[in-house]
């Protein structure tokens, strides 16, 4: 039977049942690894993981080596959510059929993958495999950038960031579209579980992650993952960063129950303007010349007002 | 328990259904598919057997035939049996986890019933579809009608779950032609169709924890040429399984496959080498051209497309004086694949028959008895003369003036 496992503090988490070796190549100050070690501690379950081609992939996996210290599938940049599906399946009919080697052992499945692969290309597998209800935790490292291949913007890349096909000019602020509200979109897939989660909330994180495993059916976690190289800032300010996404509630901590009912998980007891997140990382720099002014002040507003339909929608209870 | 068929001696089955019952009956643990014309009475009816309770497995309706195959990747890998089936535009999109299937060395089925690759739009068999898998590391193996549809199911689960093979096969038939047309089929029994495959033996199993594998590693110019040199090597090596198989399946049921199946070849001049249905014209034509028109004719047809059976063909077309290569696929700028495997074999060989490259019946465009008769009149005229009367590519069944390329 699988139960929720208590964890008292930070060092017994980071210490407890690590399946996720420290030998990676991730970069020094990615927030990656924090999420994606922080998950295979929460649980002492068995667990089945897949992740898309990205950083965490090609950083964990390179043969002959691998950092995984619990069954792992990479297929392609977009299939993680269905491999791990398929995976799910054979798991429910070995279990039927009685060939499983351990067959009362429990067993979760999860699967990663960056921003790029989940709100562009691999939207599409996400989506379906949510659909059909499979009995799985999707995490979407969100670092808002196609880190892996040199910073290349995604549906993720907020307004306003200098990425490397959206580079900001002499005539150009940078990226022009609106980050995708791709948590919204799983909630209204239905999904039982859907939540946002910040590393430097650690245990707001472990309270989700221990929910979305203990859920029966397909859960969707956004988890920001600050990148020091693309973002633009020093490796051991990842955490602080982070800090200023959530204090400044461009990235606002909540959850979805069924699609329909939204708590807030974090109220910052002192809201930063969101100027001060924007300036301590070099992706945003330009936008404080003169010119784009009004990029900046769009920016307040537009948080302003999606902090105000959070907490609208939770006092609805609808 | 799933509930057994109560299979008759003859059933009435087209290429379709023999494939699902085929696919019922190995017991298979997961099937994520995703419906196309010509293959959906596949996947239909493997669901209705799933809603009859004739299927204890999983059955998994994806929404692309790319999610169809990434989650029977996923699954496979997880330690268990597991098929699909597809056509065309669907194929084209698998294709990127079809290298990826067999780069893991995951033992799927899948089923292709062959249909041609648009632009135009086209639903109807050609082997646009087949050709596009043939470097994807999987085995082919070709059926050329619905009989065959069924045994090579059976044949490709015991051949692709050999613990010295361990690859991904697929099953083709010809779309509509073979997949819509029904046909007397001697099927096996449940219990001795099941016998015959046996029990999945899990390998690297993703669903035992006691030993955790890693799937889908990254190799880069220090590792990724050996590792591919190695999945040659495996599919070459998977040739004397599937020689073991098909005698095996000889044994249970009398009916013989071979890597290279030939016709009327031991006195024959001139022969057309060919895939699918094709064959099963090429036959009748070939016994009416010795009877009616004096020309030794014969037929040789490829059964297993991948590995290619490179020596076996050269043997089999080593006393012939002209033979014909049949692409029912659109060549784009080359001559036809089938063309440049055979000719590749006869060149290794010691002696040198006229090669003429025939493309035909493109989206379905139908090859007539009277279309392969000329063919035969041509090679003996070839196999006559010692030299070749057309050109080396020619186009039969075209509206227009005669296309024929290369001197």
């Amino acid at each position: 039977m699988s139960t929720i496992k208590k964890i008292k503090n930070l060092k017994e988490l980071s210490t407890s049942n690590d399946r996720f070796e420290g030998a990676h190549l991730l970069c020094p100050g990615c927030a990656h690894s924090i999420i994606v070690r922080e998950l295979m501690n929460c649980t002492d379950d068995n667990l089945v993981i897949s992740s898309n081609t990205g950083c965490l992939e090609v950083s964990t996996a390179v043969y002959p080596y691998t950092s995984w210290d619990t069954s792992w599938i990479h297929i392609g940049f977009e299939n993680a959510a269905t491999a791990v599906a398929g995976a799910e399946a054979m798991y429910k009919a070995r279990k039927r059929k009685g060939t499983l080697k351990d067959p009362d052992a429990p067993v979760k499945f999860v699967a990663f993958g960056g921003d790029g692969s989940t709100y562009d290309i691999g939207f599409q597998w996400l989506s379906g495999a949510v659909e059909r209800g499979h009995d799985f935790t999707y995490i979407c490292l969100d670092n808002e950038v196609y880190a892996n291949t040199g910073g290349q913007r995604s549906s993720s890349t907020p307004r306003g960031a200098s990425a490397t096909t959206s580079p900001a000019g002499r005539v150009s602020y940078g990226e022009k579209m609106m980050k995708k509200d791709l948590v919204g979109i799983m909630a209204a897939h239905g999904a039982p579980y859907v939540a946002q989660m910040a590393p430097n909330k650690w245990k707001d994180m472990l309270k989700k992650m221990q929910t979305a495993l203990a859920t029966e059916g397909p859960v969707y976690l956004n988890a920001i993952s600050a990148c020091t190289t693309e973002w633009k800032f020093d490796p051991k300010d990842t955490i602080s960063i982070t800090d200023l996404a959530t204090d400044s509630l461009v990235f606002p901590l909540y959850e979805i129950i069924n699609g329909r009912e939204l708590n807030i998980t974090y109220r910052p007891k002192n809201i930063i303007p969101v100027k001060d997140y924007l300036g301590a990382q070099g992706r945003f720099k330009h936008l404080f010349k003169p010119e784009w002014k009004h990029i900046l002040d769009e920016w307040q507003k537009n948080v302003d007002a999606q902090w105000e339909y959070l907490q609208r929608r939770e006092e609805a209870k609808v | 328990m799933a509930e057994k068929w109560d299979i008759q001696e003859v059933e009435v089955w087209d290429g379709n259904f023999a494939a699902a019952q085929a696919m019922r009956q190995a017991q298979i643990d997961v099937v994520a598919a995703y419906p196309i014309t010509p293959s959906t009475p596949i996947v239909e009816g493997y669901a209705k057997f799933l809603s009859d309770g004739y299927v204890d497995g999983e059955f998994v309706m994806v929404e692309s035939e790319h999610a169809a195959m990434s989650g029977c990747v996923g699954a496979a890998a997880a330690g268990g049996r597991v098929a699909t089936a597809t056509s065309s535009q669907g194929f084209a999109l698998m294709v990127e986890v079809l290298y990826q299937a067999s780069g893991m060395r995951l033992p799927i089925v899948l089923n292709v019933v062959n249909r041609a690759l648009a632009s135009p739009l086209n639903v109807r068999g050609d082997h646009g579809d087949m050709y596009l898998g043939r470097d994807s590391g999987w085995i082919q193996l070709d059926a050329f009608n619905a009989q065959e549809a069924y045994d090579l199911n059976l044949i490709a689960f015991k051949v692709a779950e050999d613990k010295a093979v361990r690859l991904p096969t697929m099953v083709h038939q010809d779309g509509f032609i073979t997949s819509h047309t029904a046909q007397n089929i001697y099927p096996l029994t449940d219990d001795v169709a099941y016998s015959f495959i046996g029990d999945y033996q899990p390998v690297d199993e993703m669903l035992d924890f006691t030993k955790p594998v890693t799937y889908g590693a990254q190799t880069e110019e220090d590792w990724h040429y050996e590792h591919k040199a190695k999945q040659h090597k495996a599919i070459l090596d998977s040739r004397p399984v599937i020689d073991r198989v098909f005698a095996e399946f000889k044994e249970l049921t009398g009916r013989e496959y071979k890597r290279v199946e030939s016709y009327m070849m031991e006195d024959a001049d001139v022969a057309i080498v060919a895939l699918g249905t094709t064959v099963e014209t090429a036959k009748m034509v070939a016994k009416e051209m010795r009877e009616k028109d004096g020309i030794k004719a014969g037929v040789v047809a490829p059964r297993c497309f991948r590995p290619f059976p490179f020596d076996n063909v050269r043997d089999a077309l080593k006393n012939v004086k002209a033979l014909a290569c049949m692409d029912r696929s659109s060549p784009a700028g080359a001559l036809g694949a089938l063309y440049n495997e055979v000719a590749s074999a006869m060149y290794s060989g010691d002696t040198k028959p006229l090669i003429t490259n025939y493309i035909y019946g493109l989206g379905g465009r139908d090859l007539t008895v009277e279309a392969i008769k000329d063919i035969y009149k041509e090679l003996d005229a070839n196999a006559k003369s010692g030299k070749r009367t057309g050109k080396i590519q020619q186009f039969v069944g075209l509206r227009g003036p005669k296309l024929e390329y290369f001197e």
